[in-house]
């Protein structure tokens, strides 16, 4: 039997909803006003010529230019390369952190997330006077005779690639170490008791148990890096043009503020690409998790 | 983790070398500055021959980075001064509304910490632009208020899923109206909470450039901009000298909030 | 399957000032079944884990077979366990968790599945071998943490309390089949629990532990009834330990000296249950509650102190109208007074 809700009680329970609701409403409002709107506006700038006037024109012009899919190249080969480095500096650094003992591991993460609380000024200022041609590392490379001349290291794409892997290697390596802490011991010691070596545990346990962390990892590495802009605009000395960059120029350089955001909005329509690219793929993990003993 | 394979020294030994050379690389950065900066010299020579402190006082004693520190602090308090209790007003809903109404006002107040900073900075200069509002620090602080927020969130929201919400019913019962109950229940017991809010978005503030580079000019350069723009120029070590007091600073704050939480 | 008798021989480990195992020497028979019980801390899974090879002995040596093993990486020991909290890797179903030990000693596939099958049916769970593991009971895992366990054929098998998450029943019929799947395999089994009942029903033997050392080991029974200190006594069930002046023969002879240990449902109203060299208590009645299939009586002896009398429902005549404060005498048979070592508390 149900009861029949009393008009009155439903009504009170209403007005608590709607005064909790008007509680976010400042900050929804200031969000709304500062973020919402500005990414609107840029879809309806991008149908607007300088004189103010409707035309698809701009569409035109930025889709049939070479520079627009060089730019669409850069940027992916960044986000890409950016996540292979991270992949592989941050998934053994992971793991070495998450089998330390606590303590030691706390410390050495507190060690590890210093970057992050550094301006990317201050980093990106650190590594050119590192990469330069009369930089620390050349000089230490030819002194120690491993090269005869110095090596380009910054002002192209290995530089800015260096600057964007520092920038996210700590934000990567945060849901991996995470992952990896919280995988029971007791997984890995049924496993050496079964007989796995060390390269099989890893392989055949902490691997696919740590691969949520990784997978999590590589979309912040990806949503960070698609738009990166001070990196490729410091240490790519104008060799490296990703979208954020030729969006920057267009709208300074040359004042084309309709080109600028069709660009904008391609760097949208990707990230969402991307975003439901990793959605699908999370979706076919979870399918095939089962049934994958065979080491 | 590993204690099940205590006799794989070989492993050990270069799974740690391994994780040393990363963590080099990722402390490198920002210790090689440190040196650079008490340089007497106008070339960035590695290390230094001659030590002075030229590069703090050209620092402190120009203008220029003098305006633009100052914007920056004005900006960095203001951002949390209005950030800190917007969101807590938010973190506040979300906590009581739960379920979808939640999850949608989170999915809104997070986007601007999703989407590129290119595109926000882009957009909020074409509807500055429009409004005649370009360079102005209001222009700026809207910009980063919306970054400043979910930061802010994000430390008070598991806070208040900690805060025991029968308190806040007894002072209702007690006759406490919301505005009471709030200033007097919540708020002094998320202290911490709340000052580490407040820390997180400020250095958002300060740290932020990409808005700065785009909204900002002239008088209200922030430090971030002026420091891209003399980074994009050439190479003063006046920078090496602003990124080692940033530095210096920021492990300060740090290590002053690990030790109060801890005490 | 050959299973391997194991020695521990002096074995001791620390924790800083902490000494988890003091000096244990144990030996096991092949295809023995034997527990190690104790309370919590008594260094029971401390001593699991060094058989096993996750802890390391500071010094002493263990033994499997001939073989010493006290310094083998647990990899290469080739023993079977069920941990605790079972282990199953939840990234795999059940067939792939049975499959694991067999790929890695790249066993042809399809002879691993045919092992792996074979192995569920023993413990009745062919049917759910493509199930994930998160969508079992916890009885069923306890099943795939056995059939994993065994399914390789170890010599040793180690199991850590792997019944302590189950409920009542169905750790009951646990324990029996735990038990009927060793009688089948005769592996040598090493089985650690908290819970005496349980050690009394499945073992050969018993080694009961406190503080890191073994207080007495033997077949269940002779823990049971001839305890070799008060801590087995009161640890293996509702024990009497009283004084030897507080308990007269019946016949009027000379008692014993010693400390005596009388178990509750030794202790009967009626002394013609009790032959003539049987004991009697005297003492005022404290307390009575009905349990069910038995009565539990308080007595205060003289001085105070307190025992405890387990009569069974069927023998209770009168126990429903005792009235506390009244005065009773019960008694004991001479077999079933102990006396055991150590001071009176």
């Amino acid at each position: 039997m149900t009861i029949a809700a009393d008009p009155v009680l439903a009504a009170d329970g209403r007005r608590e909803r709607r005064f909790f609701l008007s509680l976010s409403l400042p900050a929804l409002c200031i969000v709304g006003l500062a973020a919402i709107l500005p990414l609107l506006w840029i879809i309806r700038q991008s149908f607007l010529t300088t004189a103010g006037e409707y035309t698809v024109g701009n569409y035109d012009k930025v889709l049939s230019s070479g520079l627009t899919w060089s730019a669409l190249a850069a940027t992916l080969e960044l986000s890409l390369g950016t996540l292979v480095v991270c992949i592989l500096l941050g998934t053994p650094l992971a793991l070495a952190l998450a089998s330390a003992r606590p303590r030691v591991a706390n410390v050495l993460m507190a060690f590890v997330m210093l970057p992050l609380w550094t301006s990317i000024l201050v980093r990106t200022y650190g590594w050119l006077v590192l990469l330069r041609r009369d930089g620390l590392i050349n000089a230490a490379l030819t002194a120690l005779g491993l090269t005869a001349e110095p090596l380009p290291l910054v002002y192209n794409f290995t530089g800015t690639l260096i600057g964007m892997v520092h920038y996210m290697l700590p934000l990567f390596l945060l849901p991996v170490y995470a992952a990896m802490r919280d995988i029971d011991t007791n997984l890995i010691r049924a496993a050496a008791s079964m007989g796995a070596t060390l390269g099989q545990v890893i392989r055949t346990v902490i691997l696919p148990l740590s691969a949520g962390g990784i997978f999590s990892g590589s979309i912040i590495v990806f949503i960070y890096t698609i738009g990166f802009f001070i990196t490729p605009a410091v240490l790519g000395g104008g060799k490296v043009n990703p979208l954020a960059i030729r969006i920057e120029r267009t709208l300074s350089t040359f004042q084309d503020w309709g080109s600028a955001s069709v660009l904008g909005i391609l760097l949208l329509v990707l990230m969402a690409l991307i975003a439901v690219m990793f959605l699908t793929a999370r979706r076919l993990m979870a399918y095939n998790k089962m049934g994958a003993a065979h080491a | 983790m590993l204690e099940a394979y205590p006799d794989n020294r070989l492993a050990r030994v270069l799974l740690w070398g391994f994780s040393a050379l990363v963590m080099a690389f990722l402390i490198l950065p920002t210790l090689v500055v440190v040196p650079l900066s008490f340089s007497a010299s106008d070339l960035l020579e590695f290390p230094p021959r001659a030590y002075s402190l030229r590069w703090y006082e050209n620092f402190f004693g120009s203008a220029t980075w003098m305006a633009a520190l100052r914007t920056s602090l004005i900006l960095g308090t203001l951002t949390a001064a209005v950030a800190v209790p917007l969101a807590l007003l938010s973190c506040i809903s979300m906590n009581r509304l739960g379920g979808k109404a939640a999850a949608t006002i989170q999915g809104v107040l997070l986007t601007p910490s999703i989407v590129p900073g290119i595109l926000l900075a882009i957009g909020l200069f074409f509807v500055l632009a429009a409004q005649g509002l370009v360079g102005t620090l209001f222009g700026v602080l809207v910009g980063h208020v919306v970054l400043a927020i979910p930061v802010a969130c994000i430390v008070l929201l598991p806070a208040l899923a900690r805060f025991d919400w029968n308190q806040v019913q007894a002072a209702r019962s007690l006759g406490a109206n919301w505005a009471r109950a709030i200033g007097g229940i919540i708020v002094p017991q998320l202290q911490i909470s709340l000052l580490s809010a407040t820390l997180m978005a400020f250095l958002t503030s300060l740290d932020e450039s990409v808005i700065s580079i785009f909204v900002a000019s002239g008088r209200n350069s922030t430090l971030p901009k002026l420091m891209f723009l003399s980074l994009r120029d050439q190479i003063d070590p006046t920078i090496a000298a602003i990124s080692t007091l940033w530095t210096a600073i920021v492990v300060a704050v740090i290590l002053i909030v690990t030790l109060r939480q801890k005490s | 399957m050959k299973s391997l008798p194991i020695t521990i021989d002096s074995v001791r480990k620390a924790y800083g000032s902490y000494v988890a195992l003091d000096d244990v020497s144990l030996d096991i028979r092949a295809g023995e079944f034997l527990t190690l019980l104790g309370p919590s801390g008594s260094g029971k899974t401390t001593l699991l884990m060094a058989l096993a090879g996750f802890v390391r002995p500071d010094a002493g040596k263990l033994l499997m077979g001939d073989r010493n093993i006290t310094r083998l990486a647990p990899n290469k020991r080739e023993i079977g366990i069920v941990f605790q909290n079972y282990a199953l890797f939840p990234h795999m179903n059940v067939l792939a968790n049975v499959e694991y030990p067999l790929a890695l000693r790249r066993i042809p596939k399809a002879e691993a599945r045919q092992r792996a099958l074979d192995t569920l049916a023993r413990v009745k769970l062919e049917d759910l071998s493509e199930r994930s593991v998160a969508a079992l009971s916890g009885g069923q895992r306890q099943r795939v943490a056995l059939a994993r366990a065994i399914v390789f054929e170890p010599r040793v098998m180690l199991m850590d309390e792997p019944l302590s998450a189950l409920d009542k029943n169905l750790r009951e019929t646990m324990q029996y089949e735990i038990r009927r799947l060793h009688d089948d395999l005769g592996i040598t089994t090493i089985y650690v629990t908290h819970d005496q009942r349980e050690a009394l029903t499945m073992s050969d033997r018993i080694a009961v532990m406190n503080s890191g050392r073994i207080q007495q080991i033997d077949a269940p029974q002779r823990i049971y009834d001839r305890p070799s200190t008060r801590f087995v006594a009161e640890f293996m069930g509702e024990a009497n330990i009283v004084a030897p002046g507080l308990v007269r023969r019946i016949d009027g002879a000379e008692g014993q000296r010693e400390i005596l240990m009388i178990r509750a449902e030794s202790l009967h109203l009626d002394a013609s249950l009790v032959g003539r060299d049987g004991v009697a208590l005297d003492g005022t009645l404290r307390a009575k509650a009905f349990r069910g299939d038995n009565w539990l009586l308080t007595l205060a002896l003289h001085g105070g102190q307190e025992i405890l009398v387990c009569i069974p429902a069927a023998l209770a005549g009168g126990c429903a109208e005792l009235a506390t404060g009244q005065w009773v005498t019960v008694y004991a048979p001479a077999g079933k007074v102990h006396a055991i070592s150590g001071a009176m508390a």
